[in-house]
């Protein structure tokens, strides 16, 4: 079976709510829009206070060339336009809604049945796509566009879709495979005619057999996709590692997936594309999974962007007294929410409650120089080496050393016997190394 | 025994004089001409190697002394004017004298006055936790309290007080080197002039929110009310992003500021107790006994230096 080479861990499984079925999540009282729902630069709003607006409506435009339309997830009066601390606690730009009834755009198919027939041609797509404001699911929220049209003199040979899902407890992608496996595939083939490209491969990790069997049951309808259960390995969904596993390719160091001739789009993705050409549905919700150990109930939402984790913990109970740290997204790559009020966002993937016993961090001890984080990191990077030039500062040497590559799965970190917080540093001096490298003028 | 011993020490003697003689004509002729004043300014150098002046260590600081052949922008923050004096000698040059500086901690976000709003477990490094969020606290520009200022100390200035979690600094030690201004991810580290016997007035907090949020938030911010600036005779505060700033080379020490500020957030420090209803001048009173009384607004001294 199919698998990346280099590095990887194995994680516990712990999909426990993967057999419950995705839910419709009510529509709350108030809904707080962020600008910035994808990579780049946040989107300037378009609508003001007072303004009506009605589900799946522009309210803001984009402002740079990475950048994405936002539309409201909602129907009712703008309350406010201002900023509204997100995740992390900083502030962002919001557009803060008073919902009013559920009222959609006359111009959005709402009706289940599965439109096959792709009418517009490739131009179409991919303007159709910008406009509904559709950015990669898989976690990066990198708009869609971009990705669909590969830079002057790049040729794209395949196209990978990725239902790896290799987080833990993560299981928003699995149940749409389960649940809509056909719309999953038929916005393959739509991505595949926006990038002309002929071959198209769906990587499934082996421990999802029901999502495999489904998809592999419309085969016959779907030839061009060719379904490749892969290996359990985390992480194996990472846009790099995934190419491997279907392709054999390595992406070079600093290069783009096109470099090995793929485009990656998460399997969420290719709904949401769906959605938008067949439906013509913006992206405004998603799926998202409520989870953890702790928690005595384990849901799958449809959920609307803007709803605050609060609220949606509320919903299926009270958080669980024993629920020491709240993260959005899986345990591994995901981030420690510290601020409960803040809103999810269309790329929302997973709300995850972990005990203290599963969160609290063993002391740190010495490096003993066992290697173990050299074999388990997936892009070849030494990581306590960069950990030791990192706690001096030392850039570049940290640049030598390819610190850039760092695709922050925490894979090292995970392996450490020493505990020493490896991916901690890293990260911290990524964004440092990053910076400096972006301030130097181009050749 | 002997048959050993003596051809062996004779041989190995013979072959050491040898040796050093080729090394000696070798030093000779591959001799580095070097100014002997590198030697000299190095020798006039504190040693610390702190790179405080902006060289990596004394020796490279000697030999750029040297090469420019003017000590303008030149200072050693360590040895202050007294070695920059000796440098300036030692090349027969002019040198201007600098006031001293020391390190000021704007932030007063003790765990009194700034609620935790969550509570941080990961890596205990302030470059980390900055980079992952906006703090513990409600306010996003205070203290972080990892420390990474008082690892970044070289001369153990800095220390971090375990009942407010904020480092201190001792201005005994503090030689304005700068390392800590730069290992302070939020910018709270501010090299300031030393004062008149280390009299000071500052601005205790760099929070930019607007005023309700940041008093929200802790209950000394600066709520950027503007009436330290009002009330300042010498034009020495802006008010700029919601945060008084001080610039204290117009700042002439009348601590009116200190008395207007609502929120407690300017510090005066060092200054003697001042006696309830003397005089109406209250800068410098070099006779000032401290007074019994104890007067309210005065608030702890920075470090117990000047009593």
């Amino acid at each position: 079976m199919k698998t990346f080479k280099i590095g990887g861990v194995h994680p516990h499984d712990s999909k426990i709510s993967k057999d419950c079925a995705i839910e419709d999540f009510p529509v709350l009282e108030k809904a707080y829009l962020s600008m910035a729902q994808h990579l780049g630069a946040p989107a300037e709003p378009i609508v003001q206070k007072g303004d009506k607006v009605k589900v799946g409506q522009l309210i803001a435009k984009p402002t740079g060339f990475v950048s994405a339309n936002i539309h409201s997830s909602v129907s009712g009066t703008v309350a406010a336009v201002e900023p509204y601390a997100d995740l992390a606690g900083n502030p962002v730009m919001h557009v803060i809604i008073d919902v009013e009834g559920d009222e959609w755009e006359e111009s959005i198919d709402r009706t289940p049945d599965v439109v096959r027939d792709i009418t517009l041609s490739k131009e179409e797509i991919i303007k159709r796509i910008q406009d509904c404001g559709i950015v990669g699911l898989g976690g990066a929220s990198f708009p869609t566009h971009i990705k669909l049209t590969p830079p002057p003199g790049k040729v794209a040979e395949y196209l990978l879709i990725n239902g790896a899902e290799c987080e833990p407890f993560l299981t928003s992608d699995y149940r749409l495979m389960i649940e809509q496996p056909e719309q999953v595939l038929i916005g393959a083939k739509i991505m595949m005619k926006a990038l002309d490209v002929k071959k198209c491969r769906f990587g499934v990790e082996e421990n999802k057999p029901e999502a495999i069997a489904k998809l592999k049951s419309f085969s016959a309808q779907y030839p061009e996709i060719e379904i490749v259960p892969l290996k359990k390995k985390y992480p194996q969904g990472g846009e790099k590692q995934l190419i491997e596993a279907l392709t054999g390719r390595r992406v070079p160091s600093m290069g783009l997936p096109i470099d090995a001739g793929a485009v990656v789009q998460n399997c969420g993705t290719a709904l949401a594309v769906y959605e938008a050409v067949q439906k013509n549905k913006p992206l405004f919700e998603g799926i998202v999974t409520v989870t953890g150990n702790c928690s005595e109930q384990q849901r799958n939402f449809r959920l609307r962007a803007g709803t605050p984790i609060i609220n949606l913990l509320d919903a299926i109970g009270r958080i669980p007294a024993d629920a020491a740290k709240i993260i959005s997204g899986g345990p591994m790559m995901g981030k420690a929410v510290s601020n409960l009020l803040a809103a999810t966002v269309k790329s929302s993937s997973a709300i995850l409650m972990l005990t203290e016993e599963e969160t609290k961090r063993k002391p740190e001890s010495n490096c003993i120089r066992c290697g173990k984080c050299i074999d388990a990191c997936p892009m070849g990077l030494e990581p306590y080496l960069l950990v030791r030039y990192s706690r001096a500062n030392m850039y570049d040497e940290l640049e030598e050393n390819k610190i850039y590559d760092c695709i922050e799965c925490g894979c090292c970190l995970f392996s450490c016997p020493a505990y020493i917080p490896l991916l901690d540093h890293i990260r911290a001096s990524k964004a440092e190394v990053m910076k400096i490298m972006r301030s130097r003028p181009k050749k | 025994m002997g048959t050993i011993i003596i051809p062996t020490v004779v041989s190995l003697s013979i072959l050491g004089l040898v040796l050093a003689v080729v090394l000696y004509l070798v030093a000779q002729k591959f001799k580095v001409e070097e100014d002997p004043r590198i030697d000299e300014v190095e020798a006039q150098m504190p040693g610390a190697n702190c790179g405080g002046c902006g060289f990596a260590g004394c020796r490279a600081f000697a030999e750029n002394c040297v090469k420019a052949g003017s000590l303008e922008g030149f200072f050693c923050p360590v040895g202050g004017n007294a070695v920059m004096q000796k440098v300036a000698d030692a090349l027969g040059l002019q040198v201007e004298e600098k006031e001293p500086m020391v390190a000021v901690v704007r932030c007063h976000g003790t765990c009194d006055n700034r609620e935790t709003t969550n509570v941080y477990d990961g890596c205990s490094s302030c470059k980390v936790k900055a980079n992952l969020y906006s703090g513990d606290t409600g306010c996003k520009y205070g203290c972080l309290g990892c420390g990474d200022c008082v690892q970044a100390c070289k001369f153990g200035a800095l220390s971090m007080n375990p009942k407010t979690g904020l480092p201190e600094v001792d201005e005994t030690k503090c030689t304005a080197c700068g390392a800590c201004v730069k290992a302070c991810p939020k910018g709270i580290i501010e090299l300031r002039n030393k004062g008149k016997k280390s009299m000071r007035v500052f601005v205790k907090c760099v929070n930019k929110d607007k005023g309700a949020v940041a008093r929200k938030a802790c209950k000394v911010a600066c709520i950027g009310c503007g009436k330290c600036k009002t009330v300042c005779p010498f034009d020495a505060i802006t008010v700029e992003n919601n945060v008084a700033y001080i610039d204290f080379t117009k700042c002439r020490l009348c601590r009116k500021c200190a008395e207007a500020c609502p929120t407690k957030a300017i510090w005066d420090v060092n200054f003697p107790v001042r006696v309830p209803k003397a005089e109406p001048k209250p800068a410098p009173a070099p006779a000032a006994a401290p007074a019994p009384a104890p007067a309210p607004e005065v608030k702890p001294v920075e470090t117990p230096k000047n009593e």
